[in-house]
């Protein structure tokens, strides 16, 4: 036991263990997270969902798994073979790439990068930029389309998710997310206390993680009605199946971040620490899960005037106060 | 240094094998068709022949998106190194950041009145 522990220490065999199990337990959630949401969009629907492959439907996500995994894959004729092939593996590492910094409790994160929310924010911004890639590789117009509105929107919301996110930075005075989190126990959560700034950063964070992961209400991308299925259209079985999940990973992660930086991360009245941790995560998630089942999309122009013309000064706003309140406050 | 950025290091290693073992698995695993047909691998365009290839011009919007963003992302990144420190920089610092926001909300006034981000 002693000599397991000791092996821990070493940073390397430590980001071994951790990476390998945080990176399967994030698929894994994310297999059963497509089966959760059908469930929960059937119940919104007064429909039953999956029901057919277990008990409950609780098979359904290893029988979807295992269908993709078999299809035949077909790549285009006129497509750039090599970017076609790369793109949903690289989108789906940058997804999962921002796992390495959230903390789950204490002692239970890859690493604990004193840039940590720099990292994340980085990290997540690349995303759509893989997704791009394949819709070009396709040499299909409305693939193309749809990636020239995701790769708009997705720098284009990075911009107050960056501010915003950069709120709880200023009031803990650190950019490690165990630090903010830690600051937060002893200060209380950002999205309640300081009253004022924190839960319009808090609303803000999430709002733009929407629009980062091409969810409804900001789904232009994909927009079935007009553009077949954005820029997955060309992709096919696992391909296809590898978008999807990164989608999945990226709101995921948005909201563990979400729950870190602004509702005290582990912090929790008793019990063990991961448990609040995932407990708040899974609240965001559903909230955003509901929020997609209940909106309607928004149109491109909507999205680019809701974002430049009031996210980004409200944003730059929002800091400058929470700046201006650290500064008098101390 | 080693200390916190090997595991990261480690971590995006494995994330980044995920995606590919899942494409060579599906390799192995994925049904092929013994007589591939010509149409099958044609690029979808609701039925149609595709006319053209798909890599054209598109909008300029784009472009100027783009430019917009680099202003502001800079600026992001000048406002981290601030942001981490508030309480250590004094007036001075908070004032010089009142001052270099106020003089990219004139940039931003100046796009906003040119139509740069309207989405027409």
């Amino acid at each position: 036991m002693n000599e397991a522990l000791e092996l821990l220490a070493n940073p390397w065999i430590h980001g071994f263990v951790f990476g390998a199990v945080i990176v399967t337990a994030l698929m894994s959630v994310t297999a059963y997270i497509t089966w959760f949401e059908r469930k929960f969009a059937a119940r919104l629907h007064s429909r039953m969902g999956p029901t057919m492959v277990g008990p409950k439907g609780l098979l359904q996500p290893i029988a979807d798994g295992l269908k993709m995994i078999q299809k035949e894959d077909i790549v285009p004729r006129d497509a750039d073979r090599l970017l076609f092939n790369a793109a949903p593996a690289i989108t789906l590492f940058f997804a999962l790439a921002v796992a390495a910094v959230i903390p789950f409790s204490p002692g239970l994160l890859a690493s604990n990068l004193d840039i940590g929310v720099l990292y994340a924010l980085a990290v997540s911004g690349l995303m759509g930029f893989p997704v791009w890639v394949g819709a070009w590789a396709s040499n299909n117009k409305y693939a193309l389309f749809g990636g020239m509105r995701a790769v708009a929107q997705a720098i284009s919301y990075e911009i107050p998710m960056v501010l915003s996110a950069l709120v709880p930075v200023v009031l803990a005075g650190s950019l490690s997310i165990g630090q903010i989190v830690e600051y937060q126990i002893e200060h209380g959560w950002f999205a309640f206390w300081p009253p004022g700034p924190g839960i319009f950063a808090f609303v803000l964070f999430m709002l733009t993680a929407l629009a980062e992961g091409n969810r409804i209400p900001f789904d232009i991308p994909e927009a079935e009605s007009e553009l077949v299925a954005g820029p997955t259209t060309e992709y096919t079985g696992i391909k296809f199946g590898l978008f999807a999940s990164a989608e999945y990973i990226h709101s995921l992660l948005a909201s563990a971040l979400g729950a870190a930086l602004f509702l005290g991360g582990w912090d929790g009245p008793f019990g063990i620490p991961v448990f609040w941790m995932l407990l708040k995560t899974c609240m965001l998630f559903v909230g955003v899960t509901w929020i997609r089942w209940t909106l309607l999309r928004f149109r491109s122009d909507q999205l680019m005037a809701l974002c430049w013309v009031y996210l980004v000064p409200g944003a730059l706003g929002l800091l400058l106060i929470t700046g201006l309140y650290v500064h008098v406050r101390g | 240094m080693l200390e916190q950025w090997a595991p990261a290091i480690v971590f995006l290693a494995i994330a980044f094998s995920v995606g590919f073992v899942t494409l060579f698995a599906a390799r192995i695993m994925a049904v092929r068709a013994k007589r591939p047909s010509e149409t099958k691998t044609l690029t979808y365009e609701c039925g149609e022949e595709p006319a053209h290839q798909a890599w054209i011009r598109f909008h300029p919007r784009y472009y100027v998106i783009a430019l917009v963003f680099i202003l502001f992302d800079v600026e992001a990144a000048f406002l981290i190194p601030w942001a981490l420190n508030v309480r250590g920089l004094g007036t001075f610092a908070m004032v010089e950041m009142f001052l270099f926001v106020a003089i990219l909300l004139l940039g931003w006034v100046y796009a906003l009145r040119k139509g740069a981000l309207k989405w027409q």
